[in-house]
Parts: structure tokens; C-alpha cells; sequence
């Protein structure tokens, strides 16, 4: 069994909450329950009550250019799901929150910090038996005036990713082994998402995303282990510029989030190209 | 598809026709909620599984297994041991309801095509992936009695 948020010794515990907690304060105003998932069927086979979804192809992708919605996007997202700039937006998924990590992250592009993360995700609550329930909530739109989105504090580009390959600061590639050593592009039967090397970015360390968590429970593991991961076993230090990526941004979203909060690194972008860009790049070296 | 077994190939055109997103998922869920008539049979399989029988790429773990009919065709049964994996356990449903009993040459004819086809185009590679590997390894068994 995990120990409480509070005692894993991370930077920011603030910015993860229980199960338990979600489950006493999921009916407070002024805050808003976020599911996102991979698999498209789960929320609508039932979601903690009063939960909205958020997806991440309709609702936080732009459908005609490779990019995350605008502000205006964003500000239709927030009235839509009755959510001001002082609503706290508690995300929760599938995957030990793989997805919800990342609306969490594109949400900071847009500065709503005032969010948090569900620990364990959407198993633990199921594998708890907590309720789900299959009516969706309807909120009354609000009005949300967002910043423009703030692509330079947490996105990395491919070319911000090339100098940063080159001058040796630390790339962590989150994805599998398999898919780090190139012996398996991610998705033969879809040759459109897949690269056309498989391999990794010059420089950069494997750890798997899902080492961040624990296997029983799904929870985020103490930041003494974390450290051991990243900082004993890769070199990573908080002093360092940092750049997480995976295939297409959603893993190492979650890895971001770890680097961030949990670990307090103020430096830690997210390469949402990743291997699906870099791994079909003109011009730019891999390694295998 | 005009090759597919009739009730596959009236279910993908359906799913196809559909344009509200949402009546495609509530219809998907409506399969994986009749999981338990398409789960393997513990006269068929009991855990730990072995590695033939799982779908190849599927985070969910679905497993595959193709018993013989007398009269050559095949009954599959399925599991799927990710609680959450809805989408591999509407797929089995789907393959289950529509493929038992009919011409193995037809099952055979059945390809990854048909994901993007009742899922939507928008369905992610990692998921898309996983339920291509279930369709793959039904087809793989047909293809099988036929060689």
C-alpha cells in the first residue's frame, strides 16, 4: 500500500490528491473532475459522478494542423465544461494516468495551475470499488478568458531539441526498450503514425515512463525511488535543462509531471513531436 | 468486405454510417457489456494463459482461442485480464457474435481493416494496435484450417 501523498517526500504533494479525497469532495463547488483516457469507451461506461471528459483528439488536438487547440479552443473547452480561471480541475484516467497527465500539461500551456491529479487514476478508484455512474453531468457554461498559449516554458520544438541534442543536456526517452533500441517501431499497421527509423535522439536515456509508478496500485512512487531513478541511475540533477519524449507526447507528459512536481526540477519540457516527428526528420542523426 | 460473413459485414457498413461520435462509443459499449458470452470457457483455457493465444500489441491483454466445429467451422472465445480495456472486450464481442460458425475461407478474408471502420479514424495508435492484434490473430487461425 502507497504511504500518504504527503509523506513521499515530493516537491509539490500539493498537486496530487487521493482517491479518498476525490471521493469527499468530488460534489465541491468550484471544482471540476476531469477524466481522460485512452480507450474512448471508459468514460462513457462510467465516470466518478459529476466528472466531465476531456479528450485528447476532440477536444485538446487542433483536427487540421499537428498542434494543440488555441486560446479561443481553449476558452470553448472551459465554458463548455463550466470551469473559470478559480475553478480547481482535478484530472483522472486510464493507463496510471498517462492521459490525464497530459491534458493536465497542455492545461498549463494555457496556465491553469490551479489543477491537480487524481493519484492511482481510474484503476485504483475502480479496483477500491468506489462508485462510477454513466450520467453525464451538464454544467452552465462559463466565461474563461485564457492567455495565449504559452508554448516556451514547458513544449519543446524539434529544432529547440536538435541544439539541445547537441550540446549534450539531457533528453530522457520514456518510451519502451524496444522502441528506444529501434527494434520495434510502435505501430506497423498504421504507417501513417509510425516513423521510418526507429531508434532514439542522439544523447538520450531510456527510462520507461511507467517506472515512475508503483505496479500494484498505479500510485506515483516516493520521491526517494524517483530519485534513484532518474538522478543515481541517469545523471539527471535539478540544476538541468531537461527534455522528455516518447512517440507522440502523451508518455513522456506523464514523465514531465514527474520531473516537475514531484521532483521539483524547474526546467522540464515536454517534445510533443517526438519519435513521430524526430523518427521522420530530414536531416537529423538517431541512435540505436 | 464483400468477402467478410454477412453479419460482420452489416455491422462494419452500420458502424461506418454512423456520424455521431457518441452513438458509436454507447454502441461499442453495449458490445463489451455482453463480454461474458464471448469469454473463454475454463473447458477451453484456464489461467495462466499461454503466450500463443495473446494478441499480439494489446496492452490489454486479449487472448484468442479458435476451437473446431464438425462441420469445419470455428467457435472463438476471448479474455480480456485489463478490467478497463472496453474497446478489446467490444472487439471480441463483435468477432465472437459474427464470426462462429461461419466459413472458415470468409474469417479468413477478415483483416485490421475493420478497426478504424467500427472504432473511428480517431482511435489512438496504441489502441488501434491492440484490437489489430485481436483481429490478426482470428484471422491467423482461420488461415490456418486453410493451409
Amino acid at each position: 500500500m502507497a504511504q500518504d501523498i504527503a509523506q513521499r517526500g515530493y516537491a509539490r504533494p500539493d498537486v496530487l490528491v487521493s482517491t479518498e479525497w476525490v471521493a469527499q469532495h468530488h460534489q465541491d463547488a468550484n471544482l471540476r473532475i476531469i477524466e481522460s483516457n485512452e480507450d474512448p469507451l471508459l468514460y462513457a461506461s462510467g465516470h466518478i459522478a459529476g466528472a466531465v471528459q476531456v479528450d485528447w483528439t476532440h477536444d485538446l488536438n487542433d483536427a487540421l494542423r499537428r498542434d494543440y487547440l488555441n486560446k479561443a479552443g481553449f476558452e470553448a473547452l472551459m465554458a463548455r465544461i463550466g470551469v473559470t480561471p478559480e475553478t480547481l480541475v482535478i484530472f483522472y484516467g486510464d493507463k496510471n494516468n498517462w492521459w490525464a497527465t497530459y491534458a493536465f500539461w497542455v492545461f498549463q500551456l494555457f496556465g491553469h495551475t490551479n489543477a491537480k491529479v487524481m493519484d492511482g487514476g481510474r484503476a485504483k478508484w475502480e479496483r477500491e470499488g468506489r462508485p462510477l455512474t454513466r450520467a453525464v453531468p451538464s454544467y452552465s457554461a462559463t466565461q474563461y478568458t485564457a492567455p495565449d498559449r504559452d508554448d516556451t516554458q514547458i513544449r519543446a520544438f524539434r529544432d529547440e531539441v536538435l541544439q539541445h541534442s547537441n550540446a549534450g543536456k539531457p533528453l530522457i526517452d520514456v518510451r519502451s526498450v524496444a522502441e528506444y533500441t529501434g527494434e520495434r517501431l510502435h505501430m506497423p499497421d498504421y504507417p501513417n503514425e509510425g516513423a521510418l527509423r526507429g531508434g532514439h535522439i542522439p544523447g538520450a536515456k531510456n527510462v520507461p515512463w511507467s517506472k515512475a509508478v508503483n505496479t500494484d496500485d498505479g500510485t506515483f512512487r516516493p520521491a526517494d525511488e524517483l530519485r534513484a531513478l532518474y538522478e543515481q541511475q541517469q545523471g539527471l540533477s535539478p540544476d538541468k535543462d531537461v527534455v522528455t519524449y516518447c512517440r507522440i507526447g502523451e508518455r513522456s507528459s506523464h514523465t514531465w509531471f514527474v520531473l516537475k512536481y514531484l521532483l521539483g526540477y524547474p526546467n522540464v519540457r515536454n517534445y510533443d513531436g517526438s519519435w513521430t516527428e524526430w523518427g521522420n526528420l530530414v536531416g537529423v542523426p538517431i541512435e540505436r | 468486405m464483400a468477402n467478410y460473413p454477412a453479419g460482420l459485414a452489416e455491422i462494419v457498413e452500420d458502424m461506418q454510417s454512423i456520424t455521431d461520435r457518441q452513438e458509436r462509443i454507447d454502441l461499442l459499449i453495449e458490445m463489451a457489456d455482453r463480454f461474458d458470452g464471448a469469454k473463454v470457457p475454463a473447458s477451453v483455457a484456464t489461467k495462466p494463459y499461454t503466450a500463443e493465444h495473446k494478441a499480439p500489441a494489446c496492452e490489454s491483454d486479449a487472448y484468442v482461442w479458435a476451437v473446431d466445429r464438425p462441420d469445419g467451422t470455428l467457435d472463438f472465445y476471448f479474455d480480456v485480464l485489463n478490467p478497463q480495456g472496453l474497446s478489446a472486450m467490444a472487439m471480441s464481442v463483435l468477432l465472437k457474435e459474427t464470426l462462429d460458425g461461419q466459413p472458415v475461407e470468409q474469417v479468413a478474408q477478415v483483416n485490421t481493416d475493420i478497426v478504424p471502420q467500427l472504432f473511428g479514424r480517431e482511435i489512438t495508435m496504441g489502441k488501434g494496435a491492440g484490437l489489430s492484434g485481436i483481429v490478426s490473430l482470428v484471422q491467423y487461425e482461420a488461415k490456418k484450417r486453410l493451409t
